[in-house]
């Protein structure tokens, strides 16, 4: 497909070539500094399987981004080839072309059972947004618009198919605030975090029930950098999204995708990564943060722990 | 001066306790020895943990580029003076109360390798934050203010390590500024508090004076203020200590976590918690006892597999189909691990409710979940003075250390932990939570396949049902099927049959045609003779009972009536009588029609039949319902083994 008439392509990083592959995938290596993966796998397919047989109603987010796609390769390994629950993607409408089509070549590819979630009254403004009128990029501040286009999205189809556990991709090292999370994180009915009093957890016991109505979120990928997830990526040979790579821009410099959310807050950074081994080496180095290129992070101050108490991801 | 040279740092080799401390959480040792470090930092609140940290950071060069200038900005916009505590207590709620409030885990690098540092506060509400962060360290800090010497959390902290196995400790003595850099101070609270130590069994590596705020002695020598030091700094010790030594060399434990069908394969799913595990390996699994030798260690996109070590999470299947679930526990004949309903440990309690004597809690150990009580508290210990301070309590409060008596309703599986961590360590549930962890000692290992023979049962006088039930591992019942003809009551009652016999019960199934030929062989099919037919069964199946035998039934039963009058013969006589409801729709019965009755019911041929003629009046409350249409055989049987099993076990009176 071309997507070069697609507003997300800036001129920083331009639209692939209509004839390019849904995916990239990677050719499996194993580094000799990458032994502790092994660990890392058997501690999130140990927290996926608890989660199975704790939550039986459970769905696992996927946003199509590089963590999430592990949880699925992760999810397959667990239960020897099968993922015995649904996945969820939250579409904000804002998605980049080429993930959608990422999306459903995953799909067919992996034989995922695919929920997709829109909150379509707030885009268009009806039911209870008749008063804010429609939620867009164009019209609202963007944490505003993270919040309804993403967490009241989920709060919507968690009322409808009765969760009471989400499998989640996030890691301790993208944000301080999720740096305080536990792998087993219970959330109210409101869907929020009480961050100041949390259950304890340890000797890998965990909070393996909820009341009605209120849910757990399984962080299952907690322990891993974003290093870390590179390195897997790479060993197993997972395919992924191609705008985590280096595309040459008109003004003469290579951007890339560290972290990919809506196209209208998301930045490239300035990388020549144009594989995994060059982005293994560009992250051994950096000192900006992965979420330094989302708009909706730097609002205000603490706007991520703010989204978070409400039940951002 | 004495501290240091007295306590040069060399590492000692990790005990099985100090190999025991990891939770695998973190990553183990690589090849190039990339080992993560997990190392806590714990002390008495405002002894400058979070300093220490962000120097650390600081000092290494761990940060994002702008942290510092971006922090100092904030700083001044709010009339603050900058301190490197700021760094890491990114939370706003934290800035304010000045303290810090929950485990952080944050990751940085030495030269020497990488590190997981884990903040956990010293504030007392918050100890179950500090545990949290602790259980998973492989080594710690401590910090002491020496301007404000050894006070109460110093001294619950560094019990709380010993008690979490924790042996890789260094002392870190800060605030040397404020006591203008005196060796004699320095030397007089490391007398101190290794006096302390020693009656906990804690031996620190060493004692550093440091400045967490001007960096002295943190990440590199402070030669000026403290020429008299000449040992090592923070992040020398911290290279200095070993990565967890891998648990492959002990007995195996692979702990059941799951069991799958999704489909040929009949799947066991868990974790090698300890030792390694080989294709064509026997292996018992406790507590029933039940053997069966590993055929495969399924992989997904991967080489097969030959064998797994410790830390690995698995899928197994095994050449002979055994009854297995989760919280079953595989091991090697040899070197089993215990299997007891009661057991001593060390507990420290983090609940909002008191523990109480008697009470009823859930017990989490590795993945078996049992009831459990505190039969009795031996020792409540003062963390701070180490006295004991059980006189009189029958409960365990909030930040108390105990050693007491557990009860379980039920064999758990264990390992005493200074034998294999994993098995040696379980948790208390309140309300939800995780409220208490403790550690079990002083447990007896027994030679499986020896355990009954010595296992002697001494009788004297009147033979009880109690004491068959003991002698016989489990209480005489009865099992009720009811349900339609053709909803699977006798494929039913024969494999559970197969299955409760197979974990060592005494059964006897009671089948509708045996009873008819000979004891009922006068009774015909009149609403009378069916009346009395189930009377006769409910009678026989009670003195069955009353000799110790699990009587399953398989009768159609269809009237309310009937049931009730066979409950009460059977609780009268003193067993216990579990109805389970075989459902299954009228028209899949109709369709299985196994003997042909349903048909010739439709043709007139058989007047009366239950279902088309004649009514069968569903259960209201039965023990259990088993739903044959949407489940498999297997799911059935794993539902009521689960449903009779504990339901079976005899009781126990105190002194046994």
């Amino acid at each position: 497909m071309d997507h070069s008439q697609h507003p997300a392509y800036s001129k920083l990083y331009p639209a692939p070539h209509a004839e390019e592959p849904p995916a990239f995938f990677p050719t499996k290596f194993s580094r000799d500094d990458a032994a502790h993966l092994d660990a890392l796998e058997a501690q999130s397919i140990f927290i996926i399987r608890e989660a199975y047989h704790h939550f039986k109603n459970i769905c696992m987010p996927w946003s199509m981004g590089k963590d999430s796609n592990v949880l699925i390769w992760l999810s397959k390994k667990a239960f020897a080839g099968h993922i015995p629950y649904p996945l969820l993607h939250i579409d904000t409408t804002y998605e980049f072309p080429e993930m959608l089509e990422y999306r459903d070549w995953a799909v067919k590819q992996y034989g995922l059972n695919l929920i997709v979630k829109i909150n379509e009254d707030a885009r268009a403004g009806v039911g209870e947004y008749a008063k804010t009128g429609p939620i867009g990029y164009d019209t609202t501040d963007p944490v505003t618009v993270t919040h309804e286009l993403k967490t009241a999205a989920l709060q919507q189809v968690m009322a409808q198919y009765k969760w009471d556990a989400l499998i989640t991709g996030i890691r301790r090292d993208e944000d301080p605030t999720r740096a305080k999370e536990r792998y087993f994180s219970p959330r109210n009915k409101d869907f929020e975090w009480d961050y100041k009093d949390q259950p304890p957890e340890f000797w890998n016991q965990f909070t393996t029930s909820c009341a009605p109505g209120e849910h757990v979120r399984v962080q299952a990928l907690l322990d891993w950098s974003e290093r870390d997830i590179w390195m897997y990526i790479q060993r197993e040979g997972i395919p992924i999204p191609k705008m985590y790579f280096a595309r040459s821009a008109p003004d003469g410099r290579r951007y890339r995708f560290r972290s990919l959310g809506c196209w209208p807050i998301s930045g490239p950074v300035e990388s020549e990564a144009d594989d995994i081994p060059k982005i293994i080496d560009e992250l051994a180095s950096t000192k900006t943060s992965e979420r330094a290129g989302r708009a909706q992070d730097h609002h205000e101050r603490n706007a991520m722990q703010k989204l978070r108490a409400k039940g951002f991801m | 001066m004495a501290a240091t040279l007295d306590n040069p740092p060399h590492p000692k080799p990790a005990s099985p306790l100090a190999a025991g401390t990891g939770d695998l959480a973190a990553p183990q040792l690589g090849p190039d020895g990339s080992h993560r470090l997990k190392v806590v930092f714990v002390g008495h609140v405002d002894h400058g943990k979070s300093t220490l940290i962000g120097r650390i950071f600081y000092d290494t060069k761990s940060l994002p580029d702008g942290k510092v200038e971006q922090i100092q900005a904030a700083c001044r916009e709010e009339g603050m003076e900058f301190e490197y505590a700021f760094l890491l207590d990114a939370l706003l709620e934290e800035q304010e109360q000045n303290i810090t409030i929950d485990t952080t885990q944050i990751q940085f690098r030495t030269e020497t390798r990488p590190y997981v540092i884990i903040d956990a506060p010293g504030h007392k509400e918050f100890l179950k934050n500090m545990i949290t962060g602790a259980a998973s360290a492989d080594a710690a800090v401590l910090l002491i203010a020496a301007n404000e010497g050894v006070r109460e959390q110093s001294r619950r902290h560094g019990y709380l390590l010993s008690l979490l196995g924790i042996t890789q400790v260094v002392v870190a003595v800060n605030k040397m500024d404020l006591v203008d850099y005196s060796e004699a101070v320095f030397d007089e609270l490391v007398r101190e508090y290794k006096g302390f130590l020693a009656q906990i069994g804690l031996e620190a590596r060493t004692f550093v004076p440091i400045s967490a705020r001007n960096g002295y002695n943190v990440a590199s020598k402070s030669a000026d203020e403290m020429p008299w030091y000449t040992g090592p700094t923070i992040t020398d010790m911290l290279d200095s200590f070993e990565a967890p030594k891998l648990l492959n060399d002990l007995p195996l434990r692979f702990p059941v976590q799951d069991v799958y069908r999704f489909d040929e394969r009949r799947i066991i799913a868990g974790r090698v918690e300890a030792g390694t595990l080989k294709v064509g390996d026997k292996l018992v699994f406790s507590p029933n006892n039940k053997t069966s030798t590993v055929a495969s260690i399924e992989t997904w996109e991967a080489p097969p597999k030959s064998s797994a070590v410790a830390g690995e999470s698995i899928a197994i299947t095994l050449t002979e189909q055994i009854f297995i679930q989760r919280g079953h526990i595989g091991s090697h004949e040899t070197d089993a691990p215990i299997e007891s309903n009661r057991f001593k440990a060390r507990l420290f309690w983090m609940g909002r409710r008191d523990l109480v004597v008697g009470e009823r809690y859930k017990l989490k150990l590795a993945t078996q979940e049992l009831e459990a009580e505190v039969v009795s508290i031996e020792k409540i210990i003062d963390a701070s003075t180490l006295e004991n301070v059980a006189e009189g309590r029958n409960f365990i409060a909030r930040n108390d250390v105990a050693e007491l008596t557990i009860r379980t309703r039920g064999a758990l599986v264990m390992d005493n932990h200074d034998q294999n961590p994993f098995l040696g360590r379980f948790v208390i549930v309140d309300e939800r939570n995780v409220a208490g962890g403790g550690i079990i000692f002083g447990g007896v290992y027994t030679e499986r396949g020896k355990v009954k023979s010595e296992n002697i049962f001494w009788s004297h006088g009147e033979v009880t049902p109690q004491k068959r039930a003991l002698r016989n591992g489990h209480k005489g019942s009865v099992i009720w099927l009811t349900g339609l003809s053709g909803s699977g009551k006798s494929t039913l009652s024969g494999a559970l049959e197969r299955e409760l016999f197979a974990l060592n019960m005494h059964t006897y199934i009671l089948d509708g045609d045996n009873v008819r030929h000979g004891l009922n062989s006068n009774l015909g099919f009149s609403p009378e003779d069916r009346v009395e037919n189930i009377r006769r069964v409910a009678e026989v199946a009670r003195l069955m009972a009353d000799a110790g035998l699990i009587v399953i039934t398989a009768f159609i039963s269809p009237y309310r009536v009937d049931r009730r009058r066979a409950r009460e013969i059977a609780l009268e006589g003193g067993a216990d009588f579990i109805e389970i409801f075989v459902d299954a729709p009228i028209e899949v019965c109709e369709q299985r029609d196994p003997k042909g009755l349903y048909k010739k019911a439709r043709s007139g041929e058989i007047a009366e039949f239950t279902g088309i003629s004649a009514p069968y009046e569903a259960p209201a409350e039965p023990e259990l319902t088993v739903h044959t249409d949407t489940e498999t055989l297997d799911e059935s049987i794993t539902r009521i083994i689960d449903f009779v099993r504990p339901r079976l076990l005899p009781e126990l009176s105190p002194e046994i």
